[in-house]
């Protein structure tokens, strides 16, 4: 038993820290303090800034241009860039994809695909989620039908994150009919650029852009884009589910976000009555305790994957635990601003990581519905654990 | 970093659960835990026989752990089972004020066994027993509430007030049939028993008195904390039982035709009690490793602990009676007995909210 880094990893974390100080641009990690998203230009300008040191696929092995870190460094990292409000990578670029990839996509696809991730060429966003297939994925009905050297695909995918930047989409999509819904899914990549894809954006409740919706008429996929055998996507798509199990628990981010909460609770604190402090106080040490056993939980996960251990419903409770703990932080964050949390976005001036209160307390209502709401992570649990 | 327990340990470990598994049924626990002593005098002599309070000493003290990790996976064996042979009252208390005293006679009789000693910590930060020096030594008077079985016990280690100052404190060694000193026995809702304790003139002389005069304040903050992280693995080892229990339960119980573990309401509630019990374990890991950081670095991942030891205790309590329905009412099932003891757990060492308090008063460093 020892919760203590070793020294390696401690002079990786000291290394790391200081490669942010000195190459994070400050107005990237102003707008990740405050939670709004870099543009384009700028998200693919902080890729070039860790490809240059060659940390922006950091969770890929050596063999594909990764760094070929094991799970405990890649939380480090991963803790390093949530101190400094730096951004993360791309998700959909470098940590779905990818793997999805390197474990089931032929070599032809890892050499065309994941080298032009690396350049900064690809900006892939996902395509899974269908009006009628959000917790029920399998119910999806998008479909591709065999026609000659292509796929013609026919249907719409809606929640598609950052979708407007996007040049590329990776689907589920429908190839099999008379079978179980499951057994019936493909994983095909497709040009945005293709004629037949039209994205339309939706608004969210904050007010931003952020999501959007893809319609597919008679889009015309060549058959070389399936992502190995037809009819087994259910299996890649899943296959991502279980083994991401670092950094789903947002460790780094609540702790960042917990430090700014303590700070400014303690400026205001001053000026509230004492039993209104007392119970915000409270609040707040509450949210703190359930943060250091969550750390800990997360690094027993994380020792037990770096040992090779075969995963259970680890991901699925840390999943839980960490979009709660957030949540409830954002909640907290909201209330510590107070009335001025009531101000539109616009008229905020306020130091980092308080200003949009409100906008980042709703956006983040998103933690515990995507990515397999928590009610679903929970019948995930019920099923490994109970096995009924 | 590493989660795993060494080799050594992991063998002691196992000793202790097998034992547990084939000599301490639960029903003969509980007509022990009924009885005026309040627990098996026979099996708490099986207990030294095993050497299991030598885990709580390193080889310099006359045991064979001491490291904090033993001290947790000891208590979490003794919780599974329910144990309520008091290992900590008059095993892990005793011995730590003993060997923070120097008092190495009387530690090696907690660690063999040799004779019985029950602790009287002060109430929070008071004790409202007081000693005065007489020309002989040292009189006591005042009284001392619910020391866990002192009467099954040979003498009892009194904290009293021996100065102007609320922490000037002395510890002194009082034979339970001392003249002047009374007890008064209570049985206890989880099992086991207490007394009160009232000194009239108690007369002692200074031999009696264990460490310093005036100086018991850090002995006994040391004694608590040790104390506090052991209940905590109590705790979690009860939980782990209770989970056992329940998801057995989920999965045998048939109604509407099937079992019941098939309906989601029942299993997102055991979902959470699952990943909560995860977190308890963290907590405990947590406020172990901290056993050796600075006082109060320690203290505040100790009431880190303790709290969620309180919240998750209750959780865990609340939602597996509920689960089990009917039968979980029931004094013949094994389920309630387990859920008392995890309950009363957090009426010891301060409750949930005393330590949320005591973390929010600690600094972080």
């Amino acid at each position: 038993m020892d919760l203590k880094f070793s020294d390696e990893e401690n002079q990786f974390r000291a290394e790391v820290r200081g490669f942010l100080d000195k190459e994070l641009p400050p107005a990237y990690a102003r707008k990740v303090a405050d939670g709004i998203y870099l543009t384009k230009e700028e998200q693919e300008d902080w890729h070039a800034i860790l490809h240059r040191r060659g940390w922006l696929a950091y969770n890929w092995p050596v063999a594909f241009g990764g760094t070929g870190w094991g799970p405990v460094k890649t939380h480090i990292f991963d803790e390093e860039l949530a101190r400094a409000d730096a951004p993360k990578v791309l998700a959909f670029n470098f940590k779905m994809l990818a793997p999805v990839l390197m474990k089931f996509g032929s070599r032809d696809q890892c050499d065309h695909w994941l080298p032009r991730m690396l350049e900064g060429k690809d900006w892939w966003c996902q395509g899974y989620s269908e009006p009628g297939a959000g917790s029920d994925l399998a119910a999806l009905r998008t479909t591709a039908i065999r026609d000659g050297d292509d796929y013609i695909v026919n249907g719409q995918k809606t929640w598609t994150t950052l979708g407007q930047y996007a040049n590329m989409i990776f689907c589920l999509v429908r190839t099999g009919f008379d079978c179980k819904p499951q057994s019936g899914i493909s994983f095909l990549l497709i040009d945005m650029a293709t004629p037949g894809v039209d994205l339309r954006p939706i608004r969210t409740l904050d007010g931003g852009h952020e999501i959007n919706e893809v319609f597919f008429t008679d889009v015309r996929v060549p058959a070389s884009n399936l992502v190995g055998v037809e009819n087994e996507g259910w299996t890649y798509a899943k296959y991502l589910l279980t083994y991401e199990r670092t950094g789903i628990a947002m460790v780094g981010a609540s702790q960042k976000k917990l430090d700014r909460l303590k700070r400014l609770f303690a400026e205001k604190a001053p000026d509230m009555a004492p039993t209104e402090s007392g119970l915000l106080a409270a609040r707040i040490a509450r949210v703190e305790i359930d943060l250091l056993n969550m750390s800990t939980t997360n690094l027993r996960v994380l020792k037990a994957a770096a040992d090779g251990e075969a995963p259970g419903a680890e991901s699925s409770m840390l999943k839980i635990l960490g979009s709660e703990i957030h949540q409830e932080l954002d909640s907290l964050m909201r209330r510590t601003v107070g009335s001025r949390a009531r101000l539109d976005r616009s008229q905020q001036q306020a130091p980092p990581g308080v200003a949009h209160a409100a906008a980042v307390y709703f956006n983040n209502r998103k933690l515990s519905i995507y990515g397999g709401s928590n009610e679903i992570q929970k019948n995930i649990i019920s099923k490994m654990i109970l096995g009924l | 970093m590493e989660f795993k327990h060494s080799e050594e340990r992991q063998m002691l470990i196992d000793m202790l659960a097998r034992y547990l598994q084939n000599d301490y049924p639960l029903q003969a626990r509980n007509i022990a835990a009924e009885s005026d002593a309040g627990f098996s005098d026979a099996q708490w002599r099986s207990f030294c026989d095993l050497g299991i309070a030598g885990a709580f000493f390193d080889e310099d003290q006359g045991g064979f752990g001491g490291s904090a990790f033993d001290i947790v996976a000891v208590f979490e064996q003794l919780g599974r089972a329910l144990v309520v042979e008091p290992l900590l009252d008059c095993g892990l208390l005793p011995g730590q004020l003993f060997a923070a005293a120097g008092e190495t006679g009387h530690l090696a009789d907690v660690i063999g066994g040799v004779r019985r000693f029950a602790v009287a910590l002060p109430e929070g930060d008071k004790t409202a027993c007081h000693a005065t020096r007489t020309d002989l030594g040292w009189t006591l008077t005042g009284t001392c509430a619910q020391v866990s079985f002192a009467t099954a016990t040979d003498a009892v280690l009194v904290t009293a007030r021996t100065g102007a100052e609320a922490a000037d404190m002395t510890l002194f060694l009082v034979p339970v049939d001392a003249p002047g000193l009374s007890l008064v026995r209570f049985g206890t809702f989880d099992g086991g028993s207490v007394a009160d304790l009232g000194f009239e003139g108690v007369q002692l002389g200074d031999d009696h008195r264990i460490g310093p005069a005036h100086g018991a304040a850090p002995l006994v903050a040391n004694a608590r904390a040790w104390g506090t992280v052991a209940i905590c693995a109590e705790a979690l080892g009860i939980m782990e039982t209770i989970k056992a229990m329940t998801l057995d339960y989920l999965r045998t119980r048939s109604q509407f035709g099937t079992t019941i573990g098939r309906f989601q309401a029942l299993q997102h509630r055991m979902a959470q009690v699952l990943l909560e019990i995860e977190q308890a374990r963290s907590a405990v890991i947590n406020a172990a490793a901290a056993m050796d950081q600075p006082e109060e670095q320690r203290d505040r991942m100790i009431s880190a602990a303790k709290y969620t030891v309180g919240r998750i205790g209750t959780l865990v309590t609340e939602e597996s009676i509920q689960l089990h329905g009917g039968i979980g009412m029931t004094w013949e099932y094994e389920l309630g007995h387990f859920a008392k003891r995890l309950m009363m757990i957090d009426h010891s060492f301060g409750d949930m909210d005393h330590h949320l308090a005591r973390f929010m008063a600690l600094r972080a460093s």
